[in-house]
C-alpha cells in the first residue's frame, strides 16, 4: 500500500467530500450527514490500515470490512472508486434504474462484503468472519462501523457477548459518535449513554478518539489490533455533516440533498481547504 | 414402494442430521455446526465431542446465530445453524433475509423439532409459520424431508451446494418410505406411491399418514398417488401438473399452516395452468391451535389415515 503523509490525507478527506456532495447531488439521493461524519474513518481505513485492495480482494487472508452503517454507502462508494475497484464514472449511476449502486451496500458492487442496511447486523457478521479466522489461524483483521443511533439494535449486543467470549482480538469496531440519529439527539431519542461502560461491561477494549483527526485515527486504528484477547471498540467522536459548515450537527441534513445554492456554498467552503 | 409393504421405522430425522454431518466432518473441515443452545435438542453432542472445533455455540441468541453464520460462510466455511424451527426461521427473519440470502452465502438452516413437535409446548414453540415466511424470500431452498433418506440425501446436497438451505423437520423416528434403489433430487418430488384416482401431495412428517390413507383407500378400491414434496422451493411443477392431470382430485397436506405453504404454492401452479381439478389444502388451520400431543393435534385436524381417507372420498364424490 502506498505510504502517504499525514497531510496528504487530510487533503484526500476534502476531495472525498467534495465527490460525495457531487454524487449526492447528481443521485438526487444519499446519507449526506452520516457519509461527511465518517469520511477521515474511511479514508484512514482503505488508504492506511486495511489490507484490502482490487488485486487481493478474493484472497481468503484480506482485512474485511463490513460496514454495519450501511446508509452511508456514498462515501464508500467515493472511497472504493479511488482506491480502483471501480472506475469514477459508475457513480454516475447511483440510484438509477438497473444500476448496482443503489443507495445500500451490495455484493454486486466490487469491493463489497456484505448487503447491509437493515441496522444491526454489522457485527454479528463481523463477528462470525473474525470467529473463523481464530480457528483457521488466519492473519486477516475484521473492521465494522455502527452507527450510534444503531447501538439500540439489540443484536449489536447478543454479538458484542459473543466476540467477547470467543477474545475475537481480530475484530474491531468503530462507532461513528457523531451523536444524532434521525430523530434528533441519541441521548434524547433513547439514550444509549453510557457507551463506554456498556462496552467495557461486555467485555471489550474501549478507546475514545477524535474521529476527524488524520494521525490519531492513523495510529490508533493501526495499534488497536494489537491488543490482545478482547475485541476493541473505537468511539470515534464525529460531527454529522463534518466539513460543511451549515450541515454541521444538525439533524435536518441525515438525508438532506443540497440544493443549487446549497451545493455551491458547500463545494466553495471546501475548495477552501484544499492546499 | 409398494402399497402392500411392511413399514419399518427408521431413526429420528435429528439422528440422521448428525450422522451425516459426522460422516461429512470426516473429509472436511470446513463443515461448521452452530448452536443456540441448542446442541442437545439437536442431537449433535456426537458430533460436538468427535470435532469440537467445528462447532460453535452462539448461546440462546437467534438473531446472532444467523448472522455469525453468515460471516462464517463468507470466509468459506460449509455452515449448518440448528435451532428450533419456531425460533431460527423468524426471530431472525432479517438475518436470513438480508445477510444470508440476499448476500447470497451458503448458510444451512437447520430447523428442528418443526412444525407441532414440540405438542403441548403449545403456539410459541410450534413452527407453522416458517414455510410462508421464507417462501417470500428470494434465493433461500426450502426442504421439508420426510424420512431418513430424503434427510441425509439433503444435508449431503446442502453441503455441497453454495446456497443458502432451509431444512426442516420434526424430533420423533421416521419410518423409511424410499427403496434403495430410489434416487433424491432436490426440487423433484419423489412419488412414494403411484396411483391414479387421487393423489396427496405431503412433505415431512405428513407423507406417512399419506401412505397410510392410501392403504385404506386401496383396499375400497381406489388408487392413491403419493408425492413426497420435500422440496417447497423451487417447487416440482412437473409433478404437481403431472398429479393434476392424471388423477381425479388432489389432496394436500403439510404439517404447517394453511397460509402461505405447500397447499397455497400448488394450487397456484394448478389453477394457473388451467385445470379444473377438485382440491383441499390440509394442515393447521386459522385458529388457535389445539393443545395436545404432535399426534392428537394432527388427528383433531385431519392430517391421519382417517381424515385423509375422508377428504379423498368427499372430493371424488364431486367429480
Ligand atoms: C433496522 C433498521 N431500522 C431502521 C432503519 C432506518 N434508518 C436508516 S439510518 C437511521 C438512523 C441511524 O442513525 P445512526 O446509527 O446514528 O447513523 P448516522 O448518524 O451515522 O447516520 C435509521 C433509523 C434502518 N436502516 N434499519
Ligand atoms: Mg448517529
Amino acid at each position: 500500500m502506498k505510504k502517504y503523509s499525514d497531510s496528504e490525507l487530510q487533503q484526500k478527506s476534502i476531495l472525498y467530500r467534495l465527490a460525495l456532495l457531487k454524487y449526492i447531488k447528481m443521485a438526487g439521493a444519499g446519507h449526506t450527514g452520516g457519509d461527511l461524519s465518517c469520511v477521515d474513518i474511511l479514508n484512514v481505513l482503505y488508504n492506511d490500515v486495511l489490507n484490502v485492495s482490487p488485486e487481493n480482494f478474493h484472497d481468503k487472508n484480506r482485512d474485511r470490512y463490513i460496514q454495519s452503517k450501511g446508509h452511508a454507502v456514498e462515501i464508500l462508494y467515493v472511497v472504493l472508486a479511488e482506491r480502483g475497484f471501480f472506475p469514477e464514472t459508475d457513480l454516475e449511476t447511483i440510484g438509477k434504474y438497473k444500476s448496482p449502486y443503489i443507495g445500500h451496500p451490495t455484493r454486486k458492487v466490487n469491493g463489497i462484503e456484505f448487503n447491509t442496511g437493515a441496522l444491526g447486523h454489522g457485527l454479528a457478521i463481523s463477528s462470525g468472519i473474525a470467529l473463523a479466522g481464530k480457528r483457521d489461524r488466519a492473519p486477516y483483521r475484521v473492521f465494522t462501523l455502527i452507527g450510534d443511533g444503531e447501538l439500540a439494535e439489540g443484536s449489536n449486543w447478543e454479538a458484542a457477548m459473543l466476540a467477547a467470549h470467543y477474545k475475537l482480538d481480530n475484530l474491531l469496531a468503530i462507532l461513528d459518535h457523531n451523536t444524532l440519529q434521525i430523530t434528533g439527539r441519541i441521548s434524547e431519542v433513547c439514550s444509549p449513554y453510557p457507551i463506554d461502560e456498556k462496552w467495557k461491561a461486555f467485555g471489550w477494549n474501549v478507546i475514545t478518539a477524535d474521529g476527524h483527526n488524520i494521525l490519531w485515527l492513523r495510529k490508533v486504528l493501526n495499534e488497536a489490533t494489537n491488543l490482545k484477547d478482547k475485541p476493541t471498540i473505537i468511539i470515534a467522536n464525529t460531527i454529522k455533516g463534518k466539513g460543511v459548515s451549515f450541515m454541521e450537527n444538525d439533524t435536518r441534513w441525515h438525508h438532506r440533498v443540497p440544493s443549487d445554492d446549497e451545493y455551491k456554498i458547500a463545494v466553495k467552503e471546501l475548495e477552501t481547504q484544499l492546499i | 414402494m409398494n402399497i402392500t409393504d411392511q413399514i419399518i421405522e427408521g431413526k429420528a430425522n435429528l439422528e440422521i442430521f448428525c450422522d451425516t454431518l459426522i460422516d461429512l466432518a470426516r473429509k472436511d473441515s470446513t463443515i461448521i455446526a452452530v448452536t443456540s443452545d441448542s446442541r442437545g435438542s439437536s442431537r449433535l453432542i456426537p458430533f460436538a465431542e468427535k470435532y469440537p472445533e467445528q462447532i460453535v455455540e452462539v448461546g440462546i441468541a437467534e438473531q446472532n446465530i444467523v448472522g455469525v453464520a453468515a460471516g462464517l460462510a463468507s470466509t468459506g466455511k460449509k455452515v449448518f445453524v440448528s435451532s428450533p424451527g419456531c425460533f431460527l426461521s423468524t426471530r431472525s427473519l432479517e438475518q436470513i433475509k438480508n445477510d444470508v440470502a440476499y448476500s447470497d452465502y451458503p448458510v444451512n438452516l437447520v430447523g428442528i423439532s418443526s412444525g407441532v413437535s414440540y405438542g403441548a409446548l403449545g403456539t410459541t414453540h410450534h413452527s407453522l409459520h416458517d414455510v410462508a415466511a421464507l417462501r417470500a424470500i428470494h434465493n433461500i431452498t426450502i426442504v421439508v424431508p420426510a424420512d431418513n433418506f430424503e434427510t441425509r440425501e439433503t444435508i449431503k446436497t446442502a453441503a455441497i451446494s453454495n446456497k443458502p438451505f432451509y431444512i426442516r423437520f420434526g424430533k420423533k423416528k421416521m419410518p423409511h418410505l424410499h427403496s434403495g434403489s430410489d434416487t433424491f433430487g432436490i426440487g423433484k418430488a419423489s412419488t412414494i406411491l403411484e396411483g391414479n384416482d387421487v393423489a396427496i401431495i405431503a412433505c415431512g412428517e405428513t407423507v406417512f399418514p399419506a401412505v397410510e390413507a392410501a392403504k385404506i383407500l386401496y383396499n375400497k378400491g381406489i388408487s392413491t398417488r403419493v408425492l413426497s414434496m420435500h422440496t417447497i422451493k423451487p417447487l416440482d411443477n412437473i409433478s404437481i401438473l403431472k398429479a393434476a392431470k392424471e388423477c381425479k382430485a388432489i389432496i394436500v397436506v403439510e404439517e404447517h399452516s394453511i397460509n402461505g405453504g405447500l397447499g397455497e404454492a400448488c394450487a397456484t401452479i394448478i389453477l394457473e395452468a388451467g385445470l379444473p381439478v377438485p382440491f383441499k389444502r390440509m394442515g393447521i388451520p386459522e385458529e388457535d391451535t389445539v393443545t395436545g400431543s404432535q399426534m392428537e393435534v394432527f388427528n383433531h385436524y385431519g392430517i391421519s389415515a382417517s381424515g385423509l381417507c375422508n377428504e379423498a372420498e368427499k372430493l371424488l364424490r364431486k367429480v
